[in-house]
Order: C-alpha cells, then sequence, then structure tokens
C-alpha cells in the first residue's frame, strides 16, 4: 500500500481523447517526494526545450503535495505546473483551496494533461470515473460562474472545480488558474489551459487517504495547532503588524493598510506615498472594508482565514472570494484612492482569470505610455480621462485582446518590444520577462539582491521567508532569537543579534558573502518543500517563526509516507528539485545575463560587488560561471542524467566547471 | 414509569456565523473514527459536514443523527435573515435521499458519537481542531424520567439497516454463508 500518496497519475490526452490511470514508481516518490519535485521530473523528461508554450506537445501538470489531503493543517495547495508563454521558462504556480486535497480522495495524484482539444472541453473526475465533457455553452464564461454552472450540470454540490475565465481562454500571457478563494497565478498557466482548449476541472473524490505511521503523525498534527494557537497570541516584535503573525498577510482582516500603502509604489511601479496614510483615509477605508468583507474564509483544514467573501453588488455572481493582496494591487496601480474600486476590479479581474500581480502593472504601464505620448487615441480610441475608469476599459481590452488589448495581453516585456518608440525604457520592473514586486528602495540588500537575480519562481513571496526584512530593534533581538526554533544553524541567531541598519554590521557589505549565500539558500529551500509537500507557505516558509519549519518536516513526511527522512535528506531532495528546475530552465536558455533585479529596485547599486556575490552565490550552488548546474553538482545529486543532456547539447562542457564556448556565445 | 435519574448532556454549539468553511471537523472526525485511530482520513466518512456555499455566504455544520428509513414527504426551504435554505442542510438524518452520513463504500448509516473514548476526551474532536470557535462544547446536567434505553452498538445500528433493506433472513443467510466460506 501507498500511504499519504495515492500511487497513481491520470494521463489525459486531450488531442486523442484517452484517458489513463497510471500507477507510479515510488522509486521517485524517495527522489522528487512528489508536487514540484515530482512535475519538475515529468516536464524535464517528457518536454524538450523546442517545445513551444502553447504547442499540443506542452504539458500541463495539475499535482498535490505529498502531504495534500492529510490532517496535516494547511497541506491543501495544488502545484501547477507547465511552460510559461510568458517568460519561456518552467512556469510556477501554486494555489490553496480544495481541489487538490479532492483529487487525492478521488484517487490520484497529479493530472498531467497533454495534446490539444479540438473544441473546448473539461474534465469530471468522480472517483474511478473520469470523462472528457464538452464545455461549448461555458465559453467566456466567467471562472467563478463555470464552477457553479458545473456543479449544477453535475448535480455534485460538493465538486470541486478549477477552471479559466476569457483571459485563459484568450490566452492572455498571465492569465490564472481560478478556483474559488484561491488562484493559481504566475506565468500565464491559464493561457496554456487554454491553448489546449481545456476550460475546466472538476474533481470529486470519496475515497481514504493512509498514513503510514497513525499515532506519531496525528501528535505532530496536534503540534502544530497547539504552536498556531501559541503564534496568535504572540506576535513578533519590533516588526510591522503585517509580518508580526503567521498564515499569508491578513489583508481582509487588518483594515490598518499604512505599510503597505506608504511603503510600495503606486502607479506603474514609479511613486511612494508617505503622506498617503491619513487618518481620514483609515477611517473611510475601514468602512468600506467592513461593507465589503461578510465573512472570513480558509482554504481545506486550517484555521487561518486568509481569505474573504466580498460582496459586490455590480459583479455578475454578486459575491466573489478575495485573497490577500489583491485588494491593494489595482488600487495602487491605477492610483485611485478608493478601496471600493479595489474590490470591485478585483473582483471582475478574478472572473476573466487574471494574475492580480501583473495585471495592474501592465495597465499602469499602458497609462504611462499614454500619457507620455507614446500610446495615442489611435491606439486606445475613446479612452477615458479617469484614473479607475481607465481601468476598467483596459481590462476589458486584454481579455479581449481586442486593438492595443492583443498587445498588452503579453505582459510589459513583450507588449514593450511590439509597441517600440521608446517604450522599452518603460519595461522598467521585469526580471526574466516578468513583472516584479512594486517596492523602490535605497540601500542595496545583498540577500534580497541574489533571491531576485537568481529566483525562478518569479513571484519574491515565493522565494523570501523567515527573516525578518530589516534588523530588529535592539531591544527585542535576544527575545526573537530565543525561541527561535525554525534556524537550521545556530549561525543565524548571531546575524540577527548583531545586524544594524547602519555602521559596521549593515547591509551591503555586511554579512560575509558566505552567511548570506546560507541565509539565502534557507529562505528558498523552506519554499521548495513546501511546494513538495503541499503545505501553505503562510504557515510554513513565508512568515517569521512559522509552525512547520526544518526541524519537523522530515517527521511529517516520515510518519505519513513511511520513508526514511531526516533534516539532511529532506535538503538534499530540495536541493536536487531545485537544481533539476534550474537545468531544466537553462536547457530553454537561461543564463547569467537574465540573472538581473529591476535596475530601480535599489537606488544604490554596486555593479562589481553584486557580480562577486553572483559569483559567490553560484559557487556556492554549485553552479557555473553561467549560473548552470556543473556536471559534478548534478552526478553528486543522482542527476546524471541532466548532466549527460546538457553536455551532449554543448550546455556544459564535458568534465569541467566551465561552460562550453558554443554556451558562452 | 422509571426513576428520576441525571444524566450528562453532551452538546456541541455551532456557530454558523464564525464558520470559515475549513473542513478540519470533517478531517479529523474520519481520522478519529479510522481504525487504527488515524490510520486514514477521508471526509466522505465524516460524521460531521459543512454545507458551504461561498456565493450565498451560506455556512452550515452538521452532525450526523439517526438512521432514518424513508425519506420526507416534501420538502421545506426557510429564509433567514433574507437568504434562503433549504431544510434538508440542516437535517441530521442518514436518509435515502441522499449520499450524507453514510460510509462511501458500503452505504451504512453514520452518526455522531461524540468521539466516545476510554479514557473519555476532554472535548470531541472537531470541536478541538476548530481553532475559529465556530464549534464550542458544553455539558450539563439534566434529570431524566424514565430508563434511558440501552445503548446500542455501531454495529447494530449498522446490522439494522441493513435489514431493513434487504430482510433478516437474507443477512442471516449471507453471514451464515459467509462463515462457511470463511473457514473454508
Amino acid at each position: 500500500m501507498r500511504y499519504a500518496e495515492t500511487g497513481f497519475n491520470l494521463e489525459v490526452d486531450l488531442s486523442r481523447g484517452s484517458i489513463e490511470r497510471v500507477e507510479t514508481d515510488p522509486g521517485l516518490t524517495e527522489l522528487y517526494l512528489g508536487g514540484l519535485g515530482t512535475n519538475a521530473k515529468i516536464l524535464w523528461d517528457r518536454v524538450p526545450p523546442e517545445v513551444e508554450p502553447f504547442s499540443p506537445d506542452n504539458l500541463l501538470v495539475f499535482s498535490s503535495g505529498i502531504l495534500d489531503g492529510t490532517l496535516a493543517t494547511g497541506a491543501n495547495r495544488t502545484i501547477i505546473s507547465t511552460f510559461s508563454p510568458q517568460t519561456l521558462l518552467m512556469a510556477f504556480s501554486m494555489m490553496g483551496g480544495f481541489w487538490a486535497p479532492e483529487l487525492k480522495f478521488a484517487g490520484y495524484d497529479k493530472v498531467i494533461v497533454r495534446g490539444k482539444s479540438p473544441n473546448l472541453v473539461y474534465l469530471w473526475i468522480n472517483n474511478d470515473k473520469v470523462e472528457i465533457r464538452d464545455a461549448g455553452h461555458l465559453q467566456g464564461k466567467g471562472s467563478l460562474e463555470t464552477a457553479e454552472l458545473i456543479r449544477e450540470e453535475l448535480n455534485e454540490p460538493k465538486a470541486q472545480v478549477l477552471a479559466i475565465g476569457l483571459a485563459g481562454e484568450n490566452r492572455v500571457y498571465y492569465a490564472s488558474v481560478e478556483h474559488g478563494r484561491s488562484s493559481a497565478s504566475r506565468g500565464g498557466i491559464g493561457a496554456v489551459m487554454g491553448s489546449k482548449g481545456l476550460k475546466a476541472i472538476a474533481v470529486r473524490g470519496t475515497k481514504d487517504l493512509n498514513i503510514a505511521r497513525p499515532a506519531e503523525f496525528f501528535e505532530l498534527c496536534q503540534e502544530v495547532l497547539k504552536y498556531m494557537q501559541y503564534r496568535a497570541n504572540n506576535p513578533i516584535k519590533g516588526v510591522p503588524p503585517i509580518l508580526a503573525g503567521i498564515g499569508s498577510p491578513q489583508e481582509m482582516a487588518i483594515h490598518d493598510e499604512k505599510w503597505h500603502t506608504t511603503s510600495f509604489s503606486w502607479g506603474h511601479a514609479r511613486e511612494r506615498r508617505k503622506d498617503f496614510w491619513t487618518s481620514e483615509r483609515a477611517e473611510e477605508w475601514k468602512r468600506t472594508q467592513e461593507q465589503s468583507v461578510e465573512r472570513l474564509i480558509s482554504c481545506y483544514n486550517c484555521p487561518m482565514r486568509c481569505g474573504g467573501i466580498v460582496g459586490h453588488p455590480e459583479l455578475p455572481t454578486h459575491r466573489y472570494m478575495m485573497k490577500c493582496y489583491s485588494k491593494l494591487t489595482y488600487v495602487m496601480a491605477a492610483m485611485a484612492d478608493d478601496l471600493e474600486f479595489g474590490f470591485k476590479i478585483a473582483g471582475l479581474a478574478q472572473e476573466y482569470g487574471l494574475d492580480g500581480y501583473t495585471t495592474p502593472q501592465v495597465m499602469a504601464f499602458a497609462v504611462e505610455l499614454y500619457e507620455d505620448g507614446i500610446l495615442t487615441d489611435q491606439d486606445m480610441p475613446g479612452f477615458p480621462s479617469g484614473n479607475e475608469e481607465r481601468f476598467f476599459y483596459l481590462l476589458d481590452k486584454i481579455v479581449r485582446r481586442e486593438g492595443i488589448g492583443d498587445v498588452l495581453a503579453n505582459g510589459v516585456y513583450w507588449a514593450a518590444r511590439q509597441i517600440g518608440k521608446g517604450a522599452e525604457a518603460y519595461d522598467h520592473n521585469t526580471t526574466k520577462k516578468h513583472e516584479q514586486m512594486v517596492i523602490k528602495l535605497g540601500m542595496l540588500n545583498p540577500i534580497y539582491y541574489l533571491m531576485y537575480a537568481t529566483g525562478e519562481k518569479m513571484s519574491i513571496t515565493q522565494i523570501e521567508g523567515q527573516m525578518p526584512q530589516a534588523p530588529l530593534p535592539k531591544e527585542y533581538r535576544e527575545e526573537f532569537v530565543k525561541d527561535w526554533i525554525q534556524v537550521p544553524k545556530e549561525e543565524f541567531k548571531e546575524f540577527i543579534l548583531k545586524w544594524e541598519p547602519r555602521g559596521e554590521y549593515a547591509f551591503p557589505f555586511w554579512p560575509p558573502i558566505d552567511l548570506m549565500c546560507e541565509l539565502v539558500e534557507w529562505q528558498e529551500t523552506m519554499h521548495y518543500i513546501d511546494d513538495c509537500t503541499g503545505i501553505c507557505a503562510g504557515l510554513s516558509s513565508f512568515p517569521i517563526k512559522p509552525p512547520y519549519h526544518i526541524h519537523n518536516l522530515p517527521k511529517f513526511i516520515s510518519s505519513a509516507t513511511g520513508m526514511d527522512m531526516d533534516e539532511d535528506a529532506l535538503w538534499e531532495i530540495a536541493k536536487r528539485n531545485r537544481t533539476l528546475i534550474r537545468a531544466i530552465n537553462a536547457r530553454r536558455g537561461l543564463r547569467r545575463e537574465d540573472e538581473k533585479p529591476p535596475e530601480d529596485h535599489w537606488k544604490k547599486r554596486f555593479p562589481e560587488y553584486e557580480a562577486k556575490l553572483l559569483d559567490e552565490y553560484y559557487k556556492f550552488k554549485g553552479w557555473n560561471k553561467e549560473g548552470i548546474p556543473t556536471k559534478e553538482t548534478l552526478d553528486k545529486l543522482g542527476l546524471d542524467y541532466v548532466g549527460e543532456d546538457l553536455v551532449r547539447r554543448g550546455i556544459l562542457a564535458d568534465s569541467e566547471a566551465a561552460p562550453s564556448e558554443q554556451s558562452a556565445a | 414509569m422509571g426513576e428520576k435519574k441525571k444524566k450528562i448532556v453532551k452538546q456541541i454549539k455551532v456557530d454558523a456565523d464564525l464558520c470559515n468553511g475549513c473542513r478540519a471537523c470533517e478531517a479529523v472526525c474520519s481520522a478519529f473514527h479510522a481504525s487504527p485511530r488515524y490510520s486514514s482520513n477521508n471526509p466522505a466518512r465524516s460524521r460531521i459536514r459543512v454545507h458551504f456555499d461561498p456565493l450565498r455566504n451560506l455556512y452550515v455544520p452538521v452532525y450526523a443523527g439517526p438512521y432514518t428509513e424513508s425519506e420526507c414527504m416534501g420538502r421545506d426551504k426557510y429564509t433567514i435573515d433574507g437568504k434562503e435554505y433549504d431544510e434538508c442542510l440542516f437535517c441530521r438524518a442518514s436518509c435515502p435521499s441522499r449520499d450524507l452520513f453514510k460510509e462511501p463504500d458500503s452505504g451504512l448509516p453514520l452518526k455522531c458519537d461524540m468521539c466516545e473514548d476510554d479514557p473519555p476526551l476532554e472535548e470531541p474532536m472537531c470541536v478541538q481542531v476548530c481553532l475559529v470557535d465556530a464549534l464550542t462544547y458544553e455539558e450539563r446536567e439534566e434529570e431524566v424520567e424514565e430508563e434511558e434505553e440501552e445503548k446500542r452498538e455501531d454495529l447494530e445500528v449498522g446490522l439494522e439497516a441493513l435489514i431493513n433493506e434487504y430482510g433478516l433472513e437474507k443477512i442471516m443467510d449471507t453471514v451464515a454463508r459467509m462463515a462457511v466460506s470463511k473457514e473454508e
């Protein structure tokens, strides 16, 4: 018997209309664990680098994590992997909710979709019965509306549905996959789903999920719940309130938006409004939020209430479920001061199935080009004058790919190059062709420099975590490190105790680079582990002092699956997965020159020092000067087949660390 | 008439306004009742179910009550605070009209037993994992008139359901046949 995982995947070929139930190799679980890890292995093996994202040969993998559906609190993430039309690299997107646990109760760990359906279809998985059904009547329907209609026609109110909206159907490069209160938004996986003619996947499962060592596993689950209660009553002192607790930032519960509205940039990631948060505004925003948010809601098996049911009479469904930060992204990008606008446009955009981070930035970029005369009334006939109206106008054009919307639907990087006339210079906030966090700071933060530069997950929130983002006030440091049980190394505590805003122990030239490398690796590794287990980053890799950490996660995995697992073994798996993903992207052309945080992210930059940071980090990771894992590194991780392929393609030179002449050219 | 007796009434209070729809109660219920304990989980086997419909903001956690042989003759709808609820949403019965509160494989009825255990739990498991306090637990003493009906085992409740469906004779024949084939 397989424990924690079901041991079966569904293979769906939409070109041929075939469905197979395939038993998986337990040996792969031991090497790559599950979720993102086994997704990456499948993508490496089965999608050669020349395959275009919208090709029928691209795969779209919907995966559960290995702990999803178990009693482990917050293990509910769906990990969707494919190749991104926007970055042309492997797309990372995960979402919470209820879908992946339901898939496991239906008896599957993953749904692997290939091919392309001639007409729009949806997939209905009901335990052992799986069918491809016509979705012609769902064409153009919103994501929530689609889920409702499918549940009705199947007469299965308990079916869990993920769906794309109009944006995915029209292959907007930043289209999301939506699932009620959650969405997998980054990298345009909704567009890949649309390119396959797949509108939705509905799933219902009523089977058991087995645990290898139940008593031990249950005890661990209880400890996590207890620690969550402890953390609820013991916020971290000396950090902004939004970072003091656990879970996703509690945007639906918290009214005080001083930190976000005054620290993050408005418009097209340009302007900080340090005096925005006045007491009148605080009052008004509080009122709007209280009128709009009807209930705080959660994902499967998690008490954190990171989502909210938002009522809005003008939306087609009258209500929708909002995730944390989309409350502010549209408001700030549009320079609209009204929170009510945010609730409305985020609801509309979610029905269309769009990424709540990238979409507002693309629209703000268009507004900027219009104001500077690069886009004109010819490009945008009838473009309104009000900030809010402009955003509704652009939203409509983008999801329909109408007029200028057809260009903007490709994201800032591609749109800037298609528009030309100097628009390229306005592409100031992307890395690897992907829109980044709208934050502009003063002094270079070397740790964040490395995370932005080398992260393949594109979203900094999926790379960072666990650490205070600035030096703690002196009076809180001792107390902070006293019960910092989550750290893998005692040296990290020393760092927190010494770290100062300025002087000898301040960024950018302190701490020593080797410690920086370790801090970066720790933060990123914890995310890579979560993406295998399916545990929400909000309880694990993202917040400071989370309930899950490197010391208890191996025990969770071991007692649930029955596999031997300790900290070193888990670290090694995460390293293997991280290295494999780097190799997948290197094979698709990712090189050192792509590893650049937005140029204006910090005012004070140090090009030579930054180059040294990158050199040292690559070395630390066992990558060569181009950021490609060396043959030796790959061999050590049991990825010999990857090294051989990279050598065969001339991406790695045989038996040496340096890249070959060909790849450097 | 029996003597007056003191009886502890166990009560789970449900505050539907606080329910966040996470279904931790369903997950832990099914795991607690698995054998061996916590060896598997499956919300479809849970003795508590959360009906939730976010687009109407309806959240109703309901416990499995007694098995019933036949469904109601009609269905009523309630409007509370402007929201329409199907009466079945509140109903605790394991009933032929729906698959709720039945074992998904055998169809045997499920019933909440307040997580009776030896030694007794402080609170039923669903209450313990409900950190948002939609479910809270109370015990109170009540005086009751008649002798308590002897508590029946789960097995007996299940068998009775089978007997109602197939007839006593058929069940006995089947058990006898199975017993013989096991011996062989």
